[in-house]
């Protein structure tokens, strides 16, 4: 097969290049350097950052393909799909990663049937299996119950998205070098039925998925009256708010904040859970988390199988004290900081 | 309004239990149900037709019990329904499942005097549809790659992670899509296919009505023959992936557990709280 070199899909905001491209650059280092291959980050958009783009390369890309023209500003699934399958075809890559975002979950199985590839959905681990050159994806499957490691023996490129958050974003090396080409993107390809025609930002839940730290409130907390509380201890822990299935359909939060089966799968660094009982469904998007802490009242609860730490109490009572003393730190620490 | 829903039978795994020791699921005995977000789709599809007029039919890709799934469709409000299912079609993945149920979609909007599609006793679709509505992800496979798939291979306009339908007309329907950071307000041209989040619509209980039209209602079966589709495209042969192993992840966790019930043992706790974030360099 004459498929050589692996691809990573760049993500860009306003012409800024996002946290993800960073996280899958990681991911494709690893790979190309199995391959003993060269890798290649690719990004669409319009005016796209230059030094972010040069950054590309000193978190190790080796080769950037960047398309430009306006209406790649934002996402857009048929001009999408129809440059990154150009490229494709014209470069014909082995492996083509792409983050486990609205984006890349939406691109990805787009092009992946035109492309005739084997695509697989939100990987946490990606490997190379040595003999064959094989891509090795294993991914949590069955609400996290599971893990399953999926190839694609015949099919080139073989494509995969990879779970935000699932690994550190590349160091930058200051000097790397790299070749950054600028293409435009040719206008037959640019066609699209769908047309943005406005955006309401959510600044609430902002980046919910690719937090660090999340802290998600259930329906331990009694009444919408009472989220105020955990509002602060999101604000010193600088985290994001989540939310159980049954504070949302409350109306206590709105839905953009719930994790688990019908919400967002997250996998934080820390993830506190406060009042929460830790059904399955609600496990099922977050046990992937690096560490688990819960408070609840009730020492037989669910959650507690999975955490780290488990703080067996009134949320009530606990909360305020520890957000205080969180508080306290903070403010120490940038005393000592300046 | 002419509108697909294609939905998934899934294990339950409300009444799944954890397994003690293990940390897993214990999923011997556990029923079927409609994939629980396809609810969603099911019942937006429904209120569509209920404000514009015009049929639902709902397909499902599975093996025969999926029939039922079809028919609690029917009883909460769907119009019609097709079974794709043949043993051939077995260890579909998410491009063949993608391509057999585009094939299928294709037959049904056939010209109206396909024999074929005649004899299969469903209404007149040959003027074509108007949307596609799939739930967000199946909760087994969590890939939620069968939709922007089914668009593709019909090359469809497509929306993911669908929150709203706010206005549909002149051939436009307007919708809000939840993302990372808010929601974009897109206007895609008919026909498309939409998947569905939870936001969008609050699924109803079947009736009691519904229910004996379950029963009643014909459901046909298709298999390659009437999809018209390749035998080396669908099923196990079809699939460009291949599972290669399936294990249990390590929920097990070290995990401490401090009381806290009065005063000290609350500052205690707070404490060892921070500790432990200090000790993890979370703080
Ligand atoms: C198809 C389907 C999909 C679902 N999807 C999701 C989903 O995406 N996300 C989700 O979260 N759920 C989901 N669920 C719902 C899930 O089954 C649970 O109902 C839900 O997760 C429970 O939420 P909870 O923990 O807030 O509430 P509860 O189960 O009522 O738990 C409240 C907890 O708070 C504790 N508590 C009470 N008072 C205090 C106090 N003063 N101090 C400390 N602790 C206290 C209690 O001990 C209890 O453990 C789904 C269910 C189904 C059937
Ligand atoms: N076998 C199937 N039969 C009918 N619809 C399906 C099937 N598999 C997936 N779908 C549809 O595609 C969506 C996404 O499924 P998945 O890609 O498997 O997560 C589901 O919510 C259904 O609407």
């Amino acid at each position: 097969m004459d498929y050589r070199g692996v691809w990573i899909l760049a993500e860009q905001s306003s012409g800024r290049v996002q946290r993800i491209s960073y996280e899958l650059l990681t991911r494709g280092r690893e790979l190309a350097e199995k391959r003993n291959t060269e890798l290649t980050a690719v990004i669409f958009g319009h005016e796209i950052n230059q030094d972010d783009l040069q950054e590309l390369i000193e978190r190790g890309a080796d080769l950037v393909l960047a398309m430009e023209a306006p209406i790649l500003k934002h996402f857009l699934p048929e001009p999408y799909a129809a440059c990154l399958f150009h490229l494709i075809g014209g470069y014909k890559p082995e492996i083509v990663i792409a983050g486990a975002t609205s984006t890349g979950r939406t691109l990805m199985p787009y092009v992946a049937i035109r492309a005739n590839a084997g695509l697989t959905a939100d990987c946490t681990v990606l490997d190379i299996e040595e003999e064959t050159g094989n891509l090795l994806q294993t991914r949590p499957a069955i609400g996290g119950n599971i893990m399953a490691t999926i190839k694609t023996p015949k099919h080139r490129p073989q494509m995969a998205t990879v779970r935000p958050r699932s690994t550190k974003p590349a160091p930058r090396q200051p000097g790397r070098k790299g070749q950054i080409i600028r293409l435009p993107a040719p206008d037959e390809l640019l066609g699209s039925r769908v047309k943005r025609v406005g955006f309401v930002p959510n600044p609430d839940v902002h980046g919910l998925a690719e937090a660090d730290v999340i802290v998600a409130v259930g329906r331990g907390i009694k009444k919408k009256e009472n989220i105020p509380l955990i509002h602060k201890l999101v604000d010193a822990l600088d985290a994001a708010l989540g939310a159980t299935r049954d504070v949302v359909d409350r109306g206590w939060l709105s839905y953009p904040h719930q994790i688990g089966l019908s919400g967002k799968t997250v996998t934080p660094k820390l993830y506190i859970g406060v009042g929460v009982s830790g059904s399955i469904q609600h496990l099922a998007g977050m046990q992937t988390s690096e560490i688990i802490v819960a408070i609840n009242i009730d020492p037989e609860s669910q959650i507690f199988r999975v955490a780290n730490l488990s703080i067996v109490g009134n949320l009530f009572e606990i909360v305020p004290v520890l957000t205080e003393k969180l508080l306290q730190i903070r403010s120490e620490k940038r005393m000592s900081e300046t | 309004m002419r509108i697909i829903v294609p939905i998934k039978q899934v294990p339950e795994t409300n009444a799944v239990k954890m397994d003690e020791v293990t940390g897993t699921m214990i999923r011997e005995g556990v029923e079927a149900i409609i994939n629980p977000l396809d609810l969603y789709a099911i019942e937006i599809a429904i209120r569509l037709r209920e404000s514009y007029g015009g049929e639902v039919i709902a397909i499902s890709m599975g093996p025969a019990k999926a029939m039922m799934a079809l028919r609690e469709a029917i009883a909460m409000g769907i119009d019609q329904a097709v079974l794709i299912s043949d043993k051939s079609l077995a260890g579909s993945d998410t491009w063949a499942t993608s391509y057999a149920l585009a094939a299928a979609i294709k037959r049904l909007t056939n010209s109206p005097d396909d024999p074929g599609r005649n004899s299969l006793g469903l209404a007149d679709w040959g003027g074509g549809f108007d949307l596609i509505l799939c739930g967000e992800r199946a909760t087994d496979g969590d890939t939620g790659q069968v939709g922007p798939g089914i668009a593709s291979f019909l090359n469809l306009p497509i929306g993911t992670y669908i929150g709203k339908i706010e206005q549909i007309g002149n051939g436009i329907c307007r919708v809000h899509r939840l993302i990372e950071d808010g929601y974009e307000i897109l206007e895609l041209h008919l026909p498309a296919l939409l998947t569905v989040v939870k936001e969008i619509a609050n699924p109803r209980l079947p009736t009691l009505r519904g229910k004996q039209k379950a029963k009643k209602v014909q459901i046909p079966i298709w298999g390659p023959d009437q999809l018209q589709v390749q035998a080396n495209q669908v099923g196990l042969q079809g699939s460009p992936t291949r599972v290669v192993k399936i294990f249990r992840p390590k929920v097990a966790r070290q995990g401490q557990k401090v009381l806290a019930t009065d005063e000290r043992t609350i500052s205690e706790a707070a404490d060892h709280l921070v500790k432990f974030l200090q000790q993890k360099d979370m703080l």
